[in-house]
């Protein structure tokens, strides 16, 4: 597993989200892609969709289970969030962490 | 459609294995989940051992049914452990092992099985408090109090899952015989169905009554509420 591979399944989890959504509010498919502040087009309800999304694709494709939305990501000052990937780099964080 | 999709935890003995035995004859999927193998046998039941505040476990639990069933339309959280004893004698191990079990048990179960029910857009979740909260029962300071701890849990997930169409409600039995109650004095059990307005002992058909009542599709506007048997409030 290599930060590539990470990105790719947090590209694949967002693809799958985008799945259940309307073509307004589908997430575009890029590394730059919003996810908090004004300019996302996520509110609260479907941030914690895609974590849990992004969660789950991690867990089937590394058979790692991690929580992105730990307290250090609470604490950071810069959120891990904040787009497609700042959450990737933090998910390959943990993951190599553990 | 598919057969609908229930965790029970503690589903060995007891109220739990009663549920078990019920919902797999109504043709309901059941996954229960006790610290020990159980001898349910019914085509539509699974049991996992587990202990419910073990988190990797519970997680693994609830990916082997996201991947196995696809699905978990309804979740009881029947798991809990009492211990009777006066608060200034009570081991500090015993009070932890209520909390673990009743109140993080729970609120793990909650949260992974929500993750779950969120994909549907559906689910039912049933806590189990007792009558030992309003009773404020002495010599069962840290049951109760894990108890307490169960409502409030109920009522904060009733809100924060409502959007996902997810309901969380609570049942409060009095006492039912069962396990939980071995070593408890007759005497004191006999007073305690004196404070009750239907002055008998709870069956595990009265559990299953008001499980029933939650897991309507039409009480799709019940929840944050906990339903005391016998008349408690």
């Amino acid at each position: 597993m290599n930060q590539q591979d990470v990105f790719a399944a947090v590209l694949e989890a967002v693809t799958e989200f985008n799945e259940q959504l309307d073509a307004e509010h589908k997430l575009e498919l890029s590394s730059e892609t919003r996810l908090l502040g004004k300019n996302s087009k996520l509110d609260s309800f479907g941030l914690v969709n895609l974590i849990i999304g992004v969660e789950e694709k991690l867990y089937d494709k590394f058979d790692r289970s991690i929580t992105l939305a730990d307290e250090r990501a609470m604490s950071q000052e810069h959120s891990p969030f904040r787009s497609v990937q700042s959450l990737a780099d933090y998910a390959f964080a943990l993951l190599s962490e553990n | 459609m598919p057969d609908p999709v229930m965790l029970i935890t503690g589903a060995r003995k007891g109220i739990g294995r009663a549920l078990a035995e019920t919902y797999t004859e109504r043709g309901w999927r059941v996954i229960g989940c006790s610290r020990a193998i159980s001898d349910v046998a019914h085509a539509n039941y699974r049991h996992v051992v587990l202990d419910v505040s073990d988190q990797d476990a519970v997680r693994n639990m609830i990916t082997s049914i996201r991947k196995e069933e696809g699905r978990l339309d309804a979740l009881i959280n029947n798991a809990g452990i009492a211990s009777m004893n006066a608060a200034m004698l009570t081991p500090i191990d015993t009070v932890r092992r209520i909390i673990e079990t009743n109140v993080l048990g729970t609120f793990l179960l909650c949260q992974e099985a929500a993750r779950l029910m969120q994909k549907n857009r559906f689910g039912r979740i049933v806590n189990f408090t007792s009558v030992a909260v309003p009773f404020n029962l002495e010599g069962e300071a840290a049951y109760a109090a894990s108890k307490a701890a169960v409502e409030s849990l109920t009522r904060i997930l009733a809100r924060e899952l409502a959007e996902y169409g997810i309901t969380v409600n609570a049942i409060g039995p009095t006492p039912i015989q069962t396990d939980l109650l071995r070593g408890v004095p007759p005497e004191k059990i006999g007073k305690l169905l004196m404070r009750q307005s239907i002055q008998r002992m709870g069956e595990p058909r009265d559990i299953i009554n008001v499980i029933d009542f939650f897991l309507r599709a039409e009480s799709d506007f019940i929840t944050g509420q906990v339903i005391y048997l016998g008349g408690v409030s």
